[in-house]
Formats: structure tokens, sequence, C-alpha cells
């Protein structure tokens, strides 16, 4: 028996919407049940002072830092470095067998768990070149972490450039670095922003690889060789060891609120670059 | 009277096939040569070896000799930008680039390092009038190339390669997606343009080849089947395909 295509319509609106709107719910009440627990733990005492008694009082300022300069490190270190090689994979190499091994490579290297990741960091940075549990160490993992998926992306972002921008590029003159600089890398921007932004939130939110690198130190660190802890291995470390239930939301919540404020002010800054394009 | 091109022996290959065979010909300067036949005659594919844009395909390769001005374009340590910047081309589809009018105008212009803007704003301003466009969009000039009507695209496409004052222009179907009052503006810049460059109009508008072109070839199956005057090839083709072509039995 034929369904009337109406009906059918009516059917996988129901499906597709009902899927969209329970992704929605299950995101927002996650949120919301951090928010609710944690927020009422939040103060500005709460994020500019140091924990005391192991973090069951006190705020969390050291572990702020450690939040902020640890990403920092790895994006400061794996953005160029990503950007640059996705540049030369789809630009400047001939699709052959070397750049399938090369992007099937990364492809496995983004799938690894960031345990192995922790683990290289660990015998790697901090045992063999002697960096120990340090911001250093943490930050070199974080960012061999996120390069695959800073150099997919941004592939992915450069092979949507349309050909035809290139064809006429090349006709009007221009050498392949100045059609790189002056047509594709603007045109990818949004999407090497997106792979970018994904990054930070991994970094940020990294738990496994951060403690077998970086430490769980909570002194403010006063150069790269001290270790550090982020807010993400502090909440860790007060829920796990059953320190304090009520620091431990606290401190979560302040995690979501950060990678909230990153993304919305990465996008802003993106949108205010392609109206002024355009 | 000056030969720009002369093409010896020309085959080009694409992998295994061969897509064009044995071209020999000459293509004088200052005149618009015309190149008509059915799809798939191997005339785009001509049309972009004299620039090398089939450099960028993998696995074109050519035997024989294009030289232009007497020298190959072909050997091994031949500039291809500086060929490019003296063999202009635009393409069937406009494709301006995403950025204003005026920065479309001058990109290949900045390429080549020259940046005062008293310089570029006149030379946004010659060029787009020799394109028939400067009238319509000199108000505008900072809007994106993207907000044009399809034909000021490719006159924009047009003003673009004028800008790099090159010897030669080649067009690719430069009409093909444009009503007649943007083409005829289109035709009317070629013709006038004439005067101070070499026009190599490929067209599958064999009344457009009849009116803008003073020499018109005719290819076939990556043959050049027939060359001459517009004028004997219209009326007293020597080769029968060509007067079924032309008369529009076959293609």
């Amino acid at each position: 028996m034929r369904i009337h295509p109406r009906y059918t319509q009516r059917g996988a609106i129901a499906v597709l919407g009902g899927a969209t709107l329970l992704t929605l719910l299950i995101l927002a009440f996650i949120i919301f049940f951090i928010l609710e627990k944690g927020l009422p733990g939040i103060s500005l005492s709460f994020l500019t002072t140091n924990p005391t008694d192991m973090g069951r009082a006190g705020g969390i300022f050291p572990t702020l830092i450690g939040t902020i300069i640890l990403p920092l490190l790895a994006i400061i270190i794996a953005t160029p470095l990503g950007i640059f090689t996705s540049v030369y994979l789809s630009e400047y190499t001939k699709e052959n067998k070397a750049t399938r091994i090369i992007r099937f490579g990364t492809d496995c290297l983004a799938g690894i768990p960031s345990i192995i990741f922790g683990l290289f960091g660990y015998i790697f940075f901090v045992v063999t070149l002697g960096f120990g549990w340090s911001i250093l160490s943490g930050g070199l993992t974080l960012a061999v972490m996120i390069l695959p998926t800073i150099i997919r992306t941004s592939e992915e972002a450069i092979r949507a450039v349309p050909k035809s921008y290139r064809e006429v590029s090349f006709s009007l003159g221009a050498t392949s670095w100045q059609t790189v600089k002056k047509v594709i890398l603007p045109n990818a921007l949004p999407g090497i922003v997106t792979g970018i932004m994904l990054s930070i939130g991994r970094a940020i939110g990294e738990t496994a690889a951060v403690i077998f690198t970086a430490g769980s130190s909570l002194r403010i660190p006063s150069s790269v060789f001290d270790s550090t802890r982020t807010m993400a291995v502090h909440f860790y470390i007060l829920a796990r060891e059953g320190i304090s239930a009520e620091n431990a939301y606290a401190t979560a919540a302040t995690l979501i609120i950060a990678v909230l404020i990153v993304n919305l002010s990465a996008y802003w800054l993106m949108h205010r670059f392609i109206a002024k394009r355009s | 009277m000056k030969t720009k091109f002369h093409i010896k022996d020309l085959d080009l290959f694409f992998k295994e096939e061969k897509v064009l065979k044995q071209i020999n010909f000459e293509i004088p300067a200052n005149k618009i040569l015309g190149i008509i036949g059915p799809s798939g005659s191997g005339k785009t594919t001509f049309l972009r070896a004299l620039n090398r844009m089939n450099d960028l395909e993998d696995g074109t390769r050519i035997e024989g000799n294009i030289l232009l001005d007497e020298e190959d374009i072909y050997k091994p340590d031949y500039d291809v930008v500086a060929l490019r910047k003296k063999v202009g081309m635009v393409f069937a589809m406009p494709v301006p680039l995403p950025m204003s009018i005026y920065e479309n105008v001058v990109y290949g212009v900045r390429l080549s390092g020259v940046n005062d803007s008293k310089l570029l704003d006149e030379l946004v301003e010659k060029s787009l009038t020799a394109s028939y466009l400067w009238d319509e969009v000199k108000d505008r000039l900072k809007t994106s190339g993207m907000r044009l009507s399809g034909g000021q695209q490719q006159r924009l496409c047009l003003a673009r390669v004028l800008a790099m004052e090159p010897e030669v222009i080649l067009l690719d179907e430069p009409c093909s997606g444009l009503d007649p009052i943007s083409t005829a503006k289109i035709e009317d810049a070629l013709t006038v343009l004439k005067k101070d460059y070499t026009i190599i109009l490929v067209t599958n508008n064999t009344k457009q080849a009849a009116r803008v072109a003073d020499n018109t070839a005719f290819f076939l199956m990556g043959e050049l089947i027939e060359i001459g005057s517009t004028g004997q090839i219209f009326t007293t083709p020597n080769r029968i395909e060509t007067n079924d072509y032309i008369t529009g039995r076959f293609g």
C-alpha cells in the first residue's frame, strides 16, 4: 500500500524535528543541572582566592590560571603547525598514495583516546626531555593531541573553497603562496576557526592527558616549568576523592561558562571579519 | 602582419587520452580569432594550453611547441607567472573573487607589487571603462563584486584582466550564460580592444564568431579542421565538416 506523500512528509517532519528537540533537551538539561548545582557556589571571591584545605574551602584562582595558560600554549603551538600542514597537503601536493597515508594517519591520531597522549607526553616530555610535570609538558601534550583535529578541519575548510577561485587567481599571475594568502585562507577562515574552537573546547576540558603531564599543583605557577592544575583536573580530584561536591559543581559551572565565553567571542570576531569583507 | 602565437605540431594528452591532435597554425597579433566547434572538440583545452592553465590539472602533458613571440612557453625554465600576466583569461562562468569591485580589478596588479593608490584608482577607472562597466558601478566600487548581476560580473572579470595590461586576452565562452544586452556590451568592448590586444575567443555561438572575429578556426574531435578569415569560413568553407557545423547540421 502506498502512503500519500502528504503523510510521509508529516512523518519526516515529526521524526527529524523530534530528534532535534530531544538533542537540545538533553543538552539543556545537562547545562541546567550543572549550573543549578554550581552557580550558588560561584562568587567573586571563589574566582579570585586560593583554595585552602585541598580545595575543601576557598576559591579556584590557581586553576583559573592553569585553565587559561595550558590550552593557550597548546593553541599557540598547534594552530600555525596545523594550518601550515593542511595548506601544504591541500595546495602544494598532488593527491597520491603518500597524501592518502598522511590523511589516514591524522584521522587515526584524532581518534586516539586522550590518555594515550597523556602517556606519551609523560614518557617523552616529562621524563625523556626532562621538562617534569609542568605547563610546558602539558601544553605540548595538548598541542599534539589537538593537532590532528586542526589539520583535518582546516583541510576540509580549504578544500571547500571553490576551485574556480584558484583558477582565477592563478590566471591573474598569482603564485601558489599569493593564492593561499589572498584567496584561500580568508575564505577558509570560518571553517578553520570552527576547528580551532572545537580544539580549544577539547583542551580546556581535558583531564587525563593533563594529570599525566602538567601534574596537579595548586600553587600559582611562576614559569612554564612549574606544575599547574586546570579546572577540569580540579573538578576531577574534588569529585573523585570526595573532597567537596559543592566546590566541584561550582568549578564545573565556571568551566562551562568559560567555554561559552570563548566560543561566543570567537564567533563574534569571525562574524565581524566576514562582515568587513563583504 | 605580426604573429603572436605560433603553434607547432601540438599534441595534448590527458592521462592516456589524446585530446588535441597535430595542431599547426599561427595566430596574428591585434586580431580577434574565433574558435568554434561542438562541445568536446578540444577548443577550451587548446585555449587553456596558451596560458598553461592546463598545468593545474593532474595528468596533462603536451608534445610539440607553442611559441609566444617566437619563445617556447613550455620550455623547462619558462616563467609561468609572467606568462599568465601577459596572457590574461576570462572564464565561461563569471567568477568575481569575494572582495570589492575595486579589489577585484586590482587583484593582479597588487600581486605584482603595485600599491600606489592614485595609480590604482586610475587603472580601475580605465579598465572598467574599457569593459563597458564603469558607468554602472562607479558609485559603488567598495561593494562586493559578487553582488553584481551575471552580465556585470563577466564585464568585471574582463576589467580584471585588462587591468593587468596583458598582450593577449583569452576568452572561454564568455557570454554563454549572459543575456543578449550583456553579450552585445562584451562584443562591443572586444572589437574596440583588438587595437591593443590579441584576442582569442572560444565560443559555442557560431553567430558570435561571425559577428566579432577577424579569423575563425573550426575544431572537431581534437583536430583543427579549418582556419581562415571569418568571411571565408562562413561563406565558402573548404571542408564539408565546417559547412555542416556552421549550417547547423550537427553539433
